[in-house]
């Protein structure tokens, strides 16, 4: 196993640049994450770490060698599809085996490894059946046994649990992660779930347009988001923003929206304009009589432990996260208020979030 | 009426219509062949007997006399000889003749077989490995290259016999096995080229990405995952080539005399005595005709079988 670093990689299709300028460091026997929306790169970044697309500039490293020019077939690393891409002319066995036949194993060698992985992943009962006969998560674990065959350097995925229906997205999601502790390998997992990239990854890389906005823990990049984007894509439902029309000076750390005051972390950035916004996810509000957002209410969801209420303001509607005790009626009119300082200022003009006391 | 059927399933009388629509077509193909499989089995007289005989004394004389040489002697001369040796004698010295050794059938039979197959192969061999570099590269001006390919079919392929048969004589591959094979894979790798191409895009390219992450190279992960997904259209390509190479009449009787001369131009110049030998060219067009026929049935069950048997999930 190996660490992974890209630096300065570029990728362009033509006019369209597909990855600008990325940097990564995949540590060791890292669950990595690349989440994005579609079209975001992400498939292109992991595609390139692969050896299927060639960088337009830029270098990979797969431990110490530099490997970005070389082909998928001299990098030794395996690569999971979304589709699975199991040959369908040969049987299970010969699927797994596949990979090994070329490096040139011994038959028993072969046939140790196979039954290896084939236990690991508890598909050994199923060793001679036809690729058609299986269902979706039986192709998804020989695809996973036909990447550990061969103990690669890493482990590339791309939204392998993308087919798969909820149920077993879920198990299949708790199987990889108990296969990623088993055998420790460097994964590279691409996904647009983020509920799947925070139940995986031991760190997560936010991709947009190409570009990397942010790489870190997932708790770090729920509660301290580095862009507008990043803090609106996690999250279910996402950060709420309030448009303000007012800059942010260093060691500010009131904010007077519509009349009253409210106390946010002492902020230690200058925003670059008059237009930021504050943004503060749906747990971190409260429902109030007074001090706070005027409001009324337009909808409220049950989601069994909590309830979800959303408030109609003259900043738009505001999610509010609440207590299921909590009792609303439609059209009630109600007030909102931040029940702790995790509030977030994002820069109008970068969209990235100031530093302050919670954004250190 | 009966309303349990659903509509998308044909009713019973459109099925028994479609029924009787396939058994006549059948029927009118099939006349002129079981026609001429019967006239290998008349004897001469029979074979152009009016009106025509349906039931008849079956004879393999038709056999005998399109694998042999025969001359006729006088009878003194015939019952100067020992007793024949086998069947096939004594029914040729029953029509007072003698067999003067082998005919040139066998030799120009294996010339169809040599060109038919060789050319097939080359046709489908080539052709795939075109086929998937259209597919799957960017390839310049591929758009227009794969139209300037159909073009060679646009034109009827003797029209340009002239130019060839001059071309064949000065580069010595008139009546050769390699210049024929040459000739009909050129006219085939068009439409082998097309053909597979069709295939090839239906087969999704994350198989050979697979296999090149595996450690395969490219060429090596074309062999062993992409030629056997495209087996259908190889089939069905190589069905198409065999047939024509087979069937091909007028460059083989413009190209070929004596070497590389190949069944279609040999068989109707079977003449026996006093006239066309009919039983004779009935045995060999119905020769003939069993390679391709066993070809066709043999690939037929990957004709038959789907492209990728759901290992994708799309």
């Amino acid at each position: 196993m190996s660490k992974i670093k890209i630096v300065n990689l570029q990728k362009s299709f033509g006019d369209f640049t597909a990855v600008k300028n990325s940097n990564l460091t995949i540590n060791d026997k890292e669950f990595f994450v690349l989440l994005g929306p579609s079209g975001c790169g992400k498939t292109t970044t992991l595609r390139m770490i692969a050896g299927l697309e060639l960088p337009t500039s830029g270098e990979i490293y797969l431990g110490e060698e530099e490997v970005g020019m070389l082909r998928a077939s001299e990098r030794d690393i395996a690569f999971v599809f979304q589709l699975f891409a199991l040959y369908p002319h040969m049987n299970v066995k010969n699927n797994l085996s596949f990979p090994l036949k070329m490096q040139g194993y011994s038959r028993s060698e072969i046939k140790t490894r196979v039954e290896e992985a084939a236990k690991l992943l508890r598909i050994d009962h199923i060793l001679n059946s036809n690729i058609s006969s299986l269902s979706g998560g039986d192709r998804q674990r020989v695809a996973l046994g036909r990447a550990l065959v061969r103990r690669p350097k890493a482990f590339l995925m791309d939204e392998p649990l993308g087919t798969l229906d909820a149920e077993f997205r879920e198990l299949m999601c708790l199987e990889l992660k108990k296969l990623h502790i088993d055998i420790g390998a460097t994964t590279v997992y691409v996904t647009h779930d983020q509920l799947e990239a925070m139940s995986l990854a031991d760190r997560i890389a936010v991709m947009d347009g190409g570009e990397i906005l942010q790489a870190d823990e997932p708790s770090v990049i729920y509660n301290k988001p580095a862009t507008k984007f990043v803090a609106s894509f996690i999250g279910s439902p996402g950060m709420n923003f309030i448009s303000i029309d007012q800059g942010i000076s260093n060691e500010q750390s009131t904010l007077n929206i519509e009349g009253t005051n409210f106390n946010i972390p002492k902020q230690y950035e200058i925003s670059k304009g008059k237009k930021n916004s504050f943004g503060i996810r749906p747990e971190n509000l409260s429902l109030t009589n007074e001090g706070g957002l005027k409001g009324s209410v337009f909808g409220v969801e049950y989601l069994g432990s909590r309830k979800i209420v959303t408030v109609k303001t003259n900043f738009g509607e505001i999610k509010v996260k609440t207590d299921i005790s909590t009792s609303v009626k439609i059209n009630e009119n109600v007030q909102v208020k931040p029940s702790n300082d995790n509030i977030i200022i994002f820069d109008g003009v970068t969209d990235k979030s100031l530093k302050s006391e919670f954004m250190n | 009426m009966d309303t349990s059927r659903s509509y998308l399933e044909p009713s019973s009388f459109s099925k028994k219509l479609a029924a009787t629509i396939i058994i006549v077509y059948t029927v009118i193909t099939l006349i002129p062949i079981s026609w001429m499989v019967m006239t290998s089995f008349k004897n001469v007289n029979s074979a152009i007997s009016y009106p025509p005989e349906v039931l008849f004394e079956p004879s393999l004389e038709g056999y005998v006399n399109l694998f042999t040489n025969r001359s006729r002697q006088s009878q003194e001369y015939l019952d100067s000889l020992p007793a024949p040796e086998n069947w096939y004698e004594e029914l040729v010295r029953s029509r007072e003749m003698v067999i003067t050794g082998p005919s040139k059938f066998l030799g120009r039979y294996s010339n169809s077989m040599i060109i038919g197959f060789g050319s097939t192969f080359a046709s489908v061999f080539l052709g795939a490995l075109a086929a998937y570099a259209f597919s799957r590269f960017r390839v310049p001006l591929k758009d227009d290259l794969l139209f300037f390919i159909l073009s060679t079919r646009m034109f009827p392929p003797i029209a340009v016999a002239v130019p060839i048969f001059i071309m064949y004589r000065k580069l010595g591959l008139g009546d050769t096995h390699l210049g024929m094979i040459i000739l009909y894979t050129v006219v085939n790798l068009s439409l082998a080229v097309w053909l597979l191409k069709g295939f090839m895009d239906e087969i999704p390219k994350e198989y050979e990405e697979a296999a090149m992450i595996d450690g395969y190279s490219r060429l090596q992960a074309f062999f062993k995952v992409v030629l056997p997904q495209a087996m259908t259209g190889i089939a069905a390509t190589a069905i198409f080539c065999m047939i024509f190479s087979w069937n091909e009449y007028a460059f083989a009787v413009l190209l070929t005399q004596f070497n590389a001369q190949t069944a279609p131009p040999f068989i109707p110049t079977i003449i026996g005595e006093g006239g066309l030998d009919w039983p004779a060219i009935g045995a060999g067009t119905t020769l003939f005709l069993l390679p391709v026929m066993i070809f066709t049935i043999i690939l037929r069950k990957h004709l038959l079988r789907g492209i990728t048997f759901g290992a994708v999930r799309k």
